[in-house]
């Protein structure tokens, strides 16, 4: 058996000199298309794709309505646009606005992803509460919670208070079923296991569930700072002395058409902003508390 | 009643089906394990095992009999056994040095002083370098071991183990087998280990308990008197071979009837 071995071993150590003859040419590939597939496209080209199709959509729309295609009493033109910005930047009414429509989103933000994250993880704590609340928290989830605003804008007045409301209005259900789902998928086996450690309720909580229900938090932070702030707008289009929402709502009423879609574009601004501030945050927060490749 | 670690009397469950007949599942169990003993319990699939080591670590409740350890009635306790399942069940959020102090930590002993007592254990049982690693970064075998660690250093003296290293490759499953050999030495612990394999239950064992099928109870009950310390070639051997033939005749019994119960009933 041995001498077998070292033979078959002694063989593959001295390997017969192998000559390569290349005869022909290598054979050409038929599918471009696979190639395709593996391909992707160069960033710089798809950055000057972009700005392109962007400037061409602006010159697209400044010429029609110079040569009347469209009609510039509705759809307004970029010249006029950019006019009516450049004047709300020198006055500083942008800012105000702007920093108005911030705040209170991001308070309705904050209010609503705690409260709903606080309500989720404690019906952990009785089934029988949990199951007594389950109907009402979907069937407010299924109303349309902008339908409120009227409401909410007459309770709270037409101050930020009434924004924050509808934002945590909107966002405190959701966060509520998402993190309650989370906290319902958590594995019953690790549960089990820090009980044979001994572990009491609380410590279960602690150590197991709230960790446990964090992706499923996390994954709402996104979902819900879009959310806030479509509730601060609607708050402001009912009723507000202040604010982006409140800036395009009055320009509608009296048909200055360039002054909306100047504020459209700090909304634009404003919310790509706060997208890139939660993604931060979410990045932060996942990398702190999940260690999942 | 004392000369014994853990004494099982009697002990089995039932449970209640949806049209209201009272379904037994496992018993009467009957044990009778001294200290510092290596244990393995084979049986065929679904006679009960995994239950049956949830009534002693206290997870769930028996529906008769009688659980004793050092003589003391301990059944429906929690935190009288360690018990680690197939599953590793470490928590991916926490560091393995984190993980490893859980049972510590839930006990109430300092994060530092925990820390302190795991470290060199760590180094010693092959996790050294580890410590601040995620279980995800880690193999099978090694996230094994970080959750046997974390049974041994709750530091109870009888220890549940089932099917630790059923995941595992056979070639991880050997030098695991070793390695917990060498860690029952160190610590002198009771260990109950549940399997399907009989060459792991022999070899490890003082005692194989061999359960029947559904309801299980004890079928029987070998001593194998092997020398130890043991080489992993004694599996070859012919006082080995003659246990492991017998042990398996016993077993493909109740296998046969297992196999004839699901049948009937699917």
């Amino acid at each position: 058996m041995e001498s077998q071995w070292k033979a078959a071993g002694t063989a593959a150590e001295e390997p017969a000199v192998v000559k390569r003859e290349t005869r022909g040419p290598a054979p050409k590939r038929k599918s471009s298309g696979l190639k395709y597939e593996m391909s992707t496209p160069k960033p710089w080209a798809v950055a000057l794709g972009q700005v392109g199709l962007f400037a061409l959509i602006v010159v697209l729309w400044e010429l029609f309505a110079r040569v009347g295609i469209i009609n510039p009493f509705f759809w307004s033109q970029p010249v006029e646009i950019i006019k009516t910005w450049w004047i709300s930047v020198q006055s500083g009414a942008v800012w105000i606005d702007t920093m108005y429509t911030f705040r209170s989103t991001v308070l309705g933000f904050l209010l609503g992803t705690a409260g709903g994250t606080l309500i989720g993880l404690s019906f952990w704590w009785s089934k029988y509460y949990a199951r007594v609340f389950e109907p009402f928290i979907i069937m407010f989830e299924a109303m349309p919670k902008l339908a409120l605003a009227p409401i909410v804008v007459l309770v709270f007045g037409i101050g930020i208070s009434s924004k924050v409301a509808m934002g945590f209005a909107i966002t405190v259900v959701i966060t509520t079923l998402t993190t309650y789902n989370g906290v319902k998928s958590v594995d019953k086996d690790l549960v089990r296991m820090v009980y044979s450690l001994g572990a009491s309720r609380w410590q279960v909580f602690r150590k197991v569930i709230m960790p446990s229900a964090m992706p499923a938090m996390i994954s709402a932070l996104r979902i819900n700072i879009g959310l806030a702030l479509t509730g601060a707008i609607v708050g402001e289009y009912i009723g507000s002395e202040q604010g982006l929402g409140r800036m395009i709502f009055y320009a509608g009423q009296t048909y200055e058409i360039s002054l909306i879609w100047a504020n459209i574009f700090n909304l634009s601004v404003l919310s790509m902003l706060l997208y890139l501030l939660v993604g931060r945050l979410e990045t932060w927060l996942l990398k702190g508390f999940t260690h999942q490749k | 009643m004392d000369a014994y670690k853990l004494e099982l009397e009697s002990v089995g469950k039932t449970y209640t089906a949806a049209d209201g007949k009272t379904v037994p599942a496992l018993g009467p169990v009957e044990m009778k394990i001294p200290d510092h003993r290596f244990i393995s319990i084979v049986g065929p699939s679904g006679c009960g095992k995994s239950t049956l080591f949830n009534i002693i670590s206290g997870l769930l409740d028996s529906s008769e009999g009688a659980i004793y350890v050092d003589g003391r009635r301990v059944d429906g306790l929690t935190g009288i056994t360690g018990y680690m399942l197939q599953k590793d069940l470490l928590l991916p959020w926490r560091t393995i040095l984190d993980n490893v102090i859980l049972g510590l930590e839930i006990q109430g002993v300092p994060r530092r002083q925990a820390k302190e007592r795991a470290l060199p254990l760590l180094a010693k049982y092959g996790l050294g370098g580890f410590e601040h690693q995620y279980p995800a970064q880690l193999s099978g075998g090694m996230k094994q071991r970080a959750a046997l660690l974390r049974t041994i250093l709750y530091d109870r003296e009888i220890i549940l183990l089932d099917e630790p290293f059923g995941a595992l490759d056979a070639q991880t499953r050997t030098m695991m087998q070793e390695w917990l050999l060498d860690l029952w030495d160190d610590f002198q612990k009771t260990i109950l280990f549940v399997t399907h394999d009989m060459d792991e239950a022999i070899y490890l064992s003082d005692e194989v308990y061999i359960m029947t099928a559904r309801p299980g109870t004890i079928k029987r009950h070998l001593t194998i008197d092997l020398p130890r310390p043991r080489k992993p070639q004694i599996v070859t051997s012919e006082p080995f071979m003659k246990l492991k033939e017998e042990a398996l005749k016993t077993l493909s019994e109740e296998t046969m009837k297992a196999y004839a119960q699901e049948t009937t009933a699917g």
